[in-house]
């Protein structure tokens, strides 16, 4: 066994993985002791990397071998790769040559390396000479972005994560920590336990997890960020909590934001944020003096912010608020100060630092700016960088849905399920007469609309570099090779590159230069990117591949000479702007692009699960990461579901003005009245069906407004109104089954296939790989208005194994209902295999308790085609897995605590000691500590 | 002086009535008996379990000598009655023997079709029909290796069963595709098909035709040629394609039949109201029934109008089948094919070799096929006499009655 170090590919925490291998086969992984982002620890989905990396698993998800797709609809024939390059080169070459560069688009992905990345952007703007080049960034940080340029000149995030152990007051705002960065949570949540005068303030209008450890929960109504942070400042000024002197010292254009504030006192901004004046002031007071409650010995209050700030129609407003407050108050440029965005992907910032968007040029270079132009058009050599704005992300598929974008290069993202407004998506998608996508797995959504398929390389086989939340640089190593014909992102780029400038050249349509993406590895393009980056404000020219070998990670800036990098950014109180001042920003708060009105009486927000990432290419192919949460659900405040009359499980049809999803809906008192959650990941992969009028639903972002922000250009994904209504479909099909291991991921996609015309159909994954099982579970649910043809029913039950006449099956086919169990027998045992429940469900909650538990069912006969809903032999559910690591289940739990007595603190040092739940990564710690809170302390036995 | 009530078939439907008749009106005819066979009255049923060797020819006796004597019947076995005069009310056997009436009973049964081919006459060939034929294949099973079994029906099964279980490689010949088409659907019987050949070790020739029997040179049957040309080797072939009603007489007494001997709801022949036909040789509403529950039903109805109580009325039986083979339980009964205007209610169980099938029409049972597992049958039977709503019942309906309590 050998190992080797290298980053984790989901958030942006960025932390370091030692990939085990044996052989060519990624057998393990664990935390990097040595890595400054984690030392060792890794979450529920980077603890599982290496089982995402299996051969039963890339046999079925990956993309092994380019193809190409004959015609829209059809399925794609494998070719090989001087075919499929030279046939993208031709098509690019062709729309350049008729349209100008501009009728190009290029949408990558937070995900690419910096090197892929830095290609990309090279072949866009310097060789096809368009601006077009935007990624999924755009839905994720690009608010980040704005904020911090407009605030502090340039897009740097001044702090880092050992600022959690310095810092006096952390404010966590539009952010659930404990679920979307768990590892850094776990800092919080030591520096918590060092420090217990440490105050901690969570904004969010959900009472999640992040808020389990929270001193004061403020559960602000969505969209109005902005008017909270300005009615702080307000308080701030009236009780004189400000510093002066920093103000003065260090920023301008105060005086516009205190004119801007004056009308936000504690009352008005009460009601618009729906917050008690209290916690109002309380939360001002413990940001302005860092929870020390005296203004005159300030402690540092660190701020820490995610996507409850970004994807808004005001993001980059909502951003540069939040920082007001730190210039306000001078929390800036030490030790446990600052705001600190939290990325949400593992290279959004390297993609920022090479210049990885429609704005943007290398080095934190901006297009708007001519001088940045001619420096870059110098650097690449180049006569010139295009002016013209490039489109940004859902500019550029509103354009193809225009038909001013003919030809669209997508790498390692999935549009087809990311993007808001589904509609318009796919509309581009269809429109666009060449679409390429760039992907190492083959199962997206976006796949089914590409003509030319590329197999990229990914976790574990790739090379290069990715910069986390705190502008820390780690390197990516490949473990083992790439898999079929996979290659490197990078490498893609740059063969087509070549293959197009000779084409454009001829025309004349490219400059007459040597090749520009002429690379043989990726330290090639990466020293070219840091030759970038020299004087700089993230200058790395002290940095080198061989450096980062030698000294590990390091944080940006790191100019020649500089022997480490920098850990924290305006110790000085010198800005990156022109004259080193600060900007305050005055925007005052603007309404949601979409508030809620007597048509459109709830509001939809997004999010992660805790277990989960991004559209599940990855994650989702992982049963048992399907523990904590099992199937896609809309999450209601329980009020509201009474007075709707709707009961757990209920489906019902969320719809917003742009499209309806129709789904089980489950209590969540976590949500205010009127507030609705529905998880960001619950793409058409997972969530389907056809609307009324028989038009295909996709999943989330079949409802999300793409309404976005003027300056960062970030769609609204955290809000959409929405009506909910009962989904009157009395058919209801419920189908699971266990499956060899290396056929369940493509049964589930087959299902989902199948299933696809059905008003609603829900198709995900469970199981407990790693356990040793070496089987998949998959889960199919379904519902209609009326019974569908048999023939449907029937390859239904085919694909889940119940179509060979073996299996125990009931049917009336004139009302449509049917159920169906297979056994498998083992001596006197017997355990389910496959359920069927066609027309009537009612007896699913015992049947998939049966099966998923793998408890014996020897003792129920025929009785296990019975409809009824209560089991004819007693069956005990254990409840979702809350701990993943150690497989510990909500009834375990239930069941310790109901028999411990003691403090909380004891009671939760006894169930981790009895059930070693959360015990290893520590991601289902805040749900513990909030189950123990909610379970009663045991009575002590009356005497007898 | 007493009635005279004269009962032509010593048979099940006949002794029946008579045993019904005398439990409400003991003493009020002087009865007499006229039986083709040689025995007393026996239970036809068992024919089949004799011939398995699982019952013997005594077990099956259901009223021995003893009991006409004390019933003060006047028996006469072995005679064949040949003229009825109808005008003078007297009964004629083959041996002379007469006897007068006030009433009269026909329960003449059916007899056993025979096959229209060359080689039927040859010896070797039987029906299953009578203790004679019951013997005799219990002989030839002695004595001889190969049997055919012509008709894939409940009595060709069980035949077939029974000299199978006498150590005889037996073939059934079918002409269906599939087998007790009366009684099963297809995939019932593809079940008993698979029983009958994995327990049982019996061959299957089904879609099959049968073109003639072979003579071995010496008058007995040697094979079985089939219409598409094979041959089956066969020593002992029985022919069970189905009975027919024995109306012979009724139609020399120049009584009004169909099929069967035409009644009436009291059992009455239509043309003559002395005259009762009860059994497989009455046609009632246009059915002659083959089975046994109705002939009981119509024994009583009979009985209680030659007891002249005047009151029961026949209305027809609802019929069910059952095979008796050990290892297969099944049963059928009504329209279990299903047709326009039908729903069904399926369970299958492979596991346990258990099929079934519901029909209901305007959500009312109206047939069953059970088979492997036919237990509560008789839920389902009520169900289907009764005819009342089963709507409320409907998804619990083929798990069986539903335990209350």
């Amino acid at each position: 066994m050998s190992e080797t170090k290298s980053t984790c590919p989901y958030c942006g925490v960025g932390c370091g993985v030692l990939i085990q291998t044996e052989g060519d086969r990624i057998t393990g992984v664990r935390g990097d002791p040595s890595h400054p982002a984690n030392f060792g620890r890794l979450c529920t989905k980077g603890s599982t990397l290496h089982l995402t990396a299996s051969p039963a698993i890339a046999q079925q998800a990956r993309l092994l071998a380019p193809a190409l797709r004959p015609a829209r609809g059809e399925t794609p024939r494998p070719i090989g790769w001087n075919e499929a390059l030279d046939l993208a080169a031709d098509r690019f070459a062709r729309v350049i040559a008729e349209d100008g560069p501009d009728a190009v688009g290029f949408y990558l992905s937070g995900q690419l390396l910096t090197e892929d990345y830095y290609v990309f952007n090279k072949l866009a703007k310097g060789l096809v000479g368009t601006n077009n080049l935007d990624t999924n960034s755009r839905l994720c940080m690009s608010s980040a972005v704005a904020g911090y340029k407009k605030t502090l000149g340039a897009d740097a995030p001044p702090a880092c994560y050992d600022d959690v152990k310095d810092a006096g007051c952390l404010f966590i705002a539009g952010s659930n920590t404990a679920w979307a960065h768990p590892i850094f949570f776990r800092r919080i949540e030591e520096a918590k336990r060092a420090n217990p005068a440490m105050k901690i303030v969570v904004v969010d209008p959900r009472r999640t997890d992040t808020c389990e450890i929270a001193d004061l929960h403020l559960a602000l109504q969505p969209g109005s960020d902005v008017m909270l942070f300005h009615g702080l400042l307000h308080v701030m000024l009236h009780e004189g909590w400000t510093d002066t002197a920093f103000i003065d010292a260090h920023t301008q254009g105060f005086e516009a934001l205190r004119e801007t504030v004056r009308d936000c006192a504690p009352e008005r901004v009460a009601e618009v944020c729906g917050l008690a004046v209290d916690d109002i002031v309380q939360a001002a007071r413990l940001f302005a003096t860092g929870g020390s409650g005296d203004a005159a010995q300030r402690a540092p209050t660190l701020s820490l912010y995610c996507m409850g700030l970004n994807q808004s129609s005001h993001g980059t407003d909502k951003n540069a608020a939040l920082i007001n407050l730190h210039l306000a108050t001078g929390q800036i440029g030490q030790p446990g100060a600052g705001p600190f965005s939290l990325t949400g992907q593992p290279n959004a910032m390297g993609g920022r630092e090479v210049g990885g968007l429609s704005n943007l040029l290398p080095a934190h270079r901006d297009m708007a700016n001519a001088d940045h132009r001619a420096e870059v058009a110098a650097f690449w050599g180049v006569p010139a960088i295009p002016a013209t704005p490039g489109l940004s992300a859902i500019e550029m598929f509103r354009a193809a849905a225009e038909g001013q974008v003919r030809a669209l290069w997508i790498a390692c993202t999935n549009p087809a399920q990311s993007m808001p407004d589904q509609a318009l998506v796919r509309r581009a998608l269809e429109r666009c007469e060449f679409v390429v996508l760039q992907e190492a797995f083959a199962t997206t959504a976006t796949a089914a609309f590409a003509d030319l398929l590329l197999p990229a390389t990914t976790w574990g086989e790739k090379d290069g570099t990715v910069t986390n939340s705190e502008r820390r640089i780690s390197r990516v190593r490949p473990a083992v090779a790439a898999p079929g014909e996979a290659r490197h992102d990078w490498a893609i780029a740059a063969d087509f590159g070549q293959r197009l400038q000779s084409r454009l050249a001829l025309q004349a349509l490219a400059p007459a230069v040597p090749a520009l993406t002429a690379y043989d590895t990726p330290e090639q393009v990466w020293n070219e990117h840091r030759a970038t980056t020299r004087g700089r404000d993230l200058d790395i020219t002290g940095l080198s591949y061989v450096l980062l070998d030698e000294l590990g990670p390091q944080q940006w800036p790191m100019p020649e000479g500089q022997a480490a990098g920098t850990a924290r950014l305006y110790q000085d109180g010198v800005f990156a702007t022109p004259d080193g001042r600060a900007r305050f920003s005055p925007e005052p708060w603007r309404p949601l692009a979409e508030a809620r009105d007597a048509d459109w009486p709830y509001s939809l927000n997004t999010g992660r699960l805790r277990d989960q990432w991004h559209g599940m290419s990855r994650t989702g192919t992982l049963g048992r990461l399907f523990g904590h949460v099992a199937e896609p659900a809309l999450q209601m405040a329980p009020q509201d579901m009474a007075r709707e009359g709707l009961a757990a499980g209920d489906l019902v049809e969320v719809a917003s003005r742009r499209g309806s999803a129709v789904l089980p809906v489950q209590p969540d008192a976590t949500l205010a009245p009127a507030q609705t959650f529905l998880a960001m990941h619950w793409g058409e992969e997972f969530l389907g069906g056809r609307d009324a009028q028989g038009r295909e639903m996709t999943g989330v972002n079949g409802l999300t407004t793409p309404t976005f922000c003027p300056t960062s250009k970030q769609p609204e994904l955290k809000h959409a109104a929405v009506r909910i209504r009962r989904a009157a479909l009395p058919w209801t099909l419920l189908g699971i089954a266990w499956l060899p291991a290396d056929r369940a991921l493509a049964v589930r996609q087959a299902l989902r296939e199948a299933a696809r015309d059905l008003r609603f159909v829900s198709c995900v994954p469970f199981g407990d790989e790693g356990a040793g099982g070496g089987e998949g579970g998959v889960l199919l649910r379904a519902a209609a208005d009326a019974p569908p043809p048999a023939a449907l029913v029937d390859r239904i039950e085919a694909l889940l194994g119940l179509g060979d006449g073996q299996a125990l099956r009931y049917a009336d086919p004139a009302r449509g209902h049917r159920r169906a169990v297979r056994l498998q027998r083992d001596g006197e045992l017997a355990h389910v295999r496959a359920v069927l429940l066609a027309g009537d469900t009612r007896a699913e909650g015992w049947l998939k308790t049966l099966i998923q538990d793998r408890l014996p069912a020897q003792d129920f006969g025929r009785r296990l085609l019975s409809y009824q809903a209560t089991p004819p032999v007693a069956v005990v559910s254990r409840g979702k897995t809350v701990c993943n690591c150690f497989g510990v289940a909500e009834q375990d739990i239930a069941g310790h605590l109901a028999a411990c007595d003691g403090s909380e603190a004891a009671r939760l040092a006894g169930l981790q000691q009895a059930l070693r739940c959360g015990t290893n990564c520590g991601s289902c710690v805040p749900e513990l500590r909030r189950m123990v809170r909610e379970t009663p302390v045991r009575l002590h036995r009356q005497a007898a | 002086m007493r009635q005279k009530l004269v009962v032509i078939g010593n048979g099940m439907a006949g002794m029946r009535t008579v045993q019904e008749l005398l439990a409400i009106a003991s003493g009020l005819y002087d009865i007499t008996v006229f039986g083709a066979e040689p025995h007393p009255h026996y239970n036809r049923i068992l024919l089949s379990p004799v011939l398995a060797g699982e019952r013997s020819l005594q077990d099956i006796v259901l009223s021995d000598w003893n009991w006409y004597r004390e019933q003060g019947i006047t028996l006469h076995a072995g005679r064949t009655v040949t003229q009825v005069d109808r005008a003078r009310r007297i009964v004629r056997a083959d041996d002379g023997t007469e006897a007068a009436y006030d009433r009269l009973l026909l329960a003449t049964g059916s007899q056993p079709v025979l096959l229209p081919v060359p080689g039927a006459g040859l010896r070797g060939v039987l029906a299953h029909r009578d203790i004679a034929d019951t013997e005799a294949m219990i002989e030839a099973a002695r004595t001889h290796r190969h049997a055919v079994v012509i008709g894939g029906g409940v009595l060709g099964l069980e035949a077939a069963s029974g000299l199978a279980r006498r150590g005889m490689a037996v073939t059934v010949v079918h002409r269906n595709d599939w087998l007790m088409e009366r009684q099963l659907d297809a995939e019932a019987a593809t079940l008993l098909r698979e029983t009958l050949e994995t327990q049982q070790g019996l061959n299957f020739r089904l879609g099959a035709q049968t073109e003639a029997l072979l003579d071995d040179g010496q008058g007995w049957v040697r094979a079985v040629r089939l219409t598409d040309g094979s041959e089956l080797p066969a020593d002992l072939v029985v022919m069970a394609i189905g009975i027919r009603p024995h109306i012979a007489l009724a139609q020399q007494m120049r009584l009004h039949c169909e099929r069967g001997i035409v009644v009436s709801d009291t059992l009455q022949t239509v043309t003559d109201g002395r005259i009762y036909a009860v059994g497989e040789c009455a046609q009632h509403r246009g059915v002659a029934y083959g089975l046994v529950a109705p002939l009981f039903e119509q024994g009583r109805v009979a009985a209680n109008h030659l007891a002249q109580m005047g009151i029961g009325r026949y209305e027809g039986s609802t019929v069910s089948a059952k095979l008796k083979v050990t290892g297969v339980e099944l049963l059928s009964a009504g329209d279990f094919m299903g047709g326009e205007g039908t729903e069904q209610l399926l369970l299958r169980d492979p596991d346990s070799g258990v099929y079934r099938k519901l029909v209901l029409k305007d959500e009312r049972l109206i047939g069953a096929c059970l088979y492997g597992d036919a237990e509560g049958g008789g839920w389902y039977l009520d169900l289907l006499r009764e005819g009342r709503s089963v709507a409320e019942l409907r998804e619990q309906l083929i798990f069986g009655e539903p335990v209350h309590g």
